[in-house]
């Protein structure tokens, strides 16, 4: 008995550590961006004057909503390409298939910064500008794998008969997809594109390296803000984002458990 | 309506031929049974009618219209799948309505056609259910609805009975059978279970090793089938081999069975359900085999009884009705006896 209570409340006590660990600079971050106080004073003088600082600043909002763009664009691409990969992967069987998916895999763990230098040198030795479609280019690369995880982890549930017995019921492959598989894998294409957008919208490196100044995207500008001068603008602005990605990732979990089934 | 034809049809998986020369007519309007042990083809057979596998040779015609190398949406079939295969995304009348919308018919041509399909399979009721909201044999019957209302030229089940517990196993059966007759549809069946083609089809064909062993009615088969395999996988067969004679056949044991039929090879089959059982020796008569045997097993089965009994180290078995029985012990020496008419020749299986 008082063991086990012992092992309960030492698991409560790691739990809280965990998530102190985790979210205690977060929280900090995004009280001080409610703080009129440049120089982080404190007790916190509520305020939002820094949000109305954000929304007078051009080059941070045109670099945000650029990032949007560039995500949203992003997003339709790897998803359409991720999603006609898995089914391709799923329908087919072809010559060097397996070692094409398991090529997938090394592109999420090699690090960015060694995945954006050989971006960079490899689209200047072909002609392709620094500028935004080697940005968004460079992102579809990056979040394609992910799309194809996703996606054909969802269709690992899928039933084949299915797809059969909608041809022998005389609909066309197009009208097979559209009608019994799509809305099948849906969830998983939502995750997918959930998560291709995540990628893309806080992607630094890449952006960094393929963009050209002055024509970039949120994370590179407030890389650039940091090392020019803090100001709690850049705290108010991570806020806006770390809400954003927050709801991205939930959502992302509503429409994908991990490894299966809904 | 339609009847189906294969000819000189071959298919192989990589070096293992699932499927060698099979020549096959499925007549106009009646329930084809396809039968055989697994790896036998029978499965391949029904996939190529269907247009999910294409044979390297051979025709296929439905209606006389060759379609071995028409693709599966154009073949009009229908089909029932051993898992139903129902969109679990649609309600049941959405599943049934799908053949007719992909041929783009009228809402109202929709409808009628779908409500006369879901009457077809007594389901009115439950057209607005999700599929995993029925039982097994609603599936089945949506299964079934979904795939006829297209009109399809020939109807092809894929073992489409054997999720079902027996006892619904047995009620299906008899629906499959009433609503194959009410349309009238060239039906092409694939089972392993022996009892419920015999109970299902108008003509079956077994299947062995990729190659048709024998085709016809299931009373024919089931009276003359043509090998071995044929006699054992189609209901029970006790088996005797032994030296060729003058239309018998010499045992090792020195007995001599005798047989009707002049060519034969040297197996002789008897169905346990021919041979009669007695304690006294019957008289030697010119119509009638016998043989002295061991008892050595009864089981009762209520209004009818399996005897196993040893005869020169191998087990014979005679189904017989309980109540012939009384007279015999639980074991010892019998003779067993059954018409010359009744001993079945047959040829060793061709490899």
């Amino acid at each position: 008995m008082q063991r086990g209570r012992f092992y309960r409340l030492s698991g409560r006590i790691f739990l809280v550590l965990v998530l102190l660990f985790l979210y205690a600079p977060i929280l900090v971050m995004a009280l001080m961006s409610f703080n009129r106080s440049e120089f982080y004073v404190l007790p916190i003088d509520f305020s939002t004057h820094w949000y109305s600082a954000l929304a007078e600043n051009e080059e941070i909002l045109a670099s945000a909503w650029r990032s949007i763009w560039i995500a949203c664009v992003v997003t339709v691409i790897a998803t359409a390409l991720g999603t006609a990969a898995a089914l391709a992967f799923f329908r087919y069987s072809f010559p060097g298939k397996r070692i094409l998916q398991i090529l997938l895999f090394p592109p999420i763990a090699i690090p960015w910064l060694i995945t954006g230098t050989a971006m960079l040198i490899f689209f200047f030795s072909v002609g392709i500008d620094r500028g935004t479609p080697a940005v968004i280019l460079g992102h579809v690369a990056l979040a394609l794998p992910y799309v194809i995880v996703v996606v054909t982890a969802r269709l690992a549930t899928f039933d084949r008969t299915l797809e059969e017995a909608a041809r022998s019921l005389g609909a066309s492959a197009w009208q097979t997809t559209r009608a019994v598989t799509l809305p099948w894998i849906s969830s998983g294409i939502v995750a997918g594109a959930l998560f291709a957008f995540a990628v893309s919208f806080d992607q630094f490196v890449i952006s960094y390296f393929l963009s050209e100044p002055g024509d970039t995207t949120l994370p590179v500008i407030i890389y650039s803000a940091i090392r020019k001068g803090f100001t709690p603008e850049i705290n108010a602005i991570s806020t806006i984002i770390i809400v954003i990605s927050m709801g991205l990732m939930l959502a992302a979990s509503r429409f994908f458990r991990f490894g299966g089934e809904r | 309506m339609a009847e189906v034809r294969v000819a000189n049809l071959n298919l192989s998986f990589g070096s293992f031929r699932a499927l060698q020369e099979i020549d096959l007519t499925f007549p106009d309007g009646q329930f084809f049974g396809l039968l055989g042990p697994s790896g036998s083809g029978k499965t391949s057979l029904l996939r190529c009618i269907a247009g999910f596998l294409f044979p390297e040779s051979g025709s296929i015609t439905i209606d006389a219209q060759e379609v071995a190398r028409v693709p599966v949406e154009k073949r009009e079939i229908g089909m029932v799948f051993q898992n139903y295969a129902l969109f679990p995304n649609m309600s049941v009348a959405e599943n049934v309505a799908f053949g007719l919308k992909v041929r783009k018919l009228a809402g109202g041509e929709v409808r009628r056609r779908v409500g006369e399909a879901l009457e077809l399979v007594q389901l009115e009721g439950l057209a607005q259910r999700r599929p995993r909201q029925l039982s097994g044999g609603q599936r089945q019957r949506v299964a079934l609805a979904r795939a006829l209302v297209t009109n399809p030229r020939v109807l092809l089940l894929d073992e489409p009975l054997s999720a079902l517990d027996k006892a619904l196993r047995v009620d299906m059966q008899i629906e499959l059978k009433r609503i194959q007759r009410e349309v009238g549809i060239t039906t092409i069946f694939v089972t392993h279970d022996q009892e419920e083609a015999l109970t299902l089809s108008d003509r079956i064909g077994i299947l062995r090793q990729g190659k048709l062993v024998q085709e016809g009615s299931p009373r024919a088969v089931y009276a003359a089938p043509a090998d071995v395999f044929t006699a054992s996988f189609l209901g029970d067969a006790n088996l005797f081999r032994g030296r060729r004679e003058e239309g018998a056949l010499r045992l090792e044991t020195g007995e001599l069975l005798r047989h009707p039929d002049g060519k034969a090879g040297a197996v002789l089959a008897v169905r346990p359900e021919s041979i009669a059982i007695n304690l006294a020796e019957p008289p030697r008569e010119a119509g009638a085999n016998r043989l002295k045997a061991q008892l050595t097993q009864r089981i009762f089965a209520g209004a009818t009884a399996t005897c196993l009994l040893e005869w020169n180290g191998q087990v014979l078995k005679v189904l017989a009705r309980d109540q012939d029985l009384v007279d015999l012990p639980e074991s010892g020496p019998v003779w067993l006896s059954w018409p010359v008419e009744k001993t079945i020749s047959l040829a060793e299986d061709t490899r």
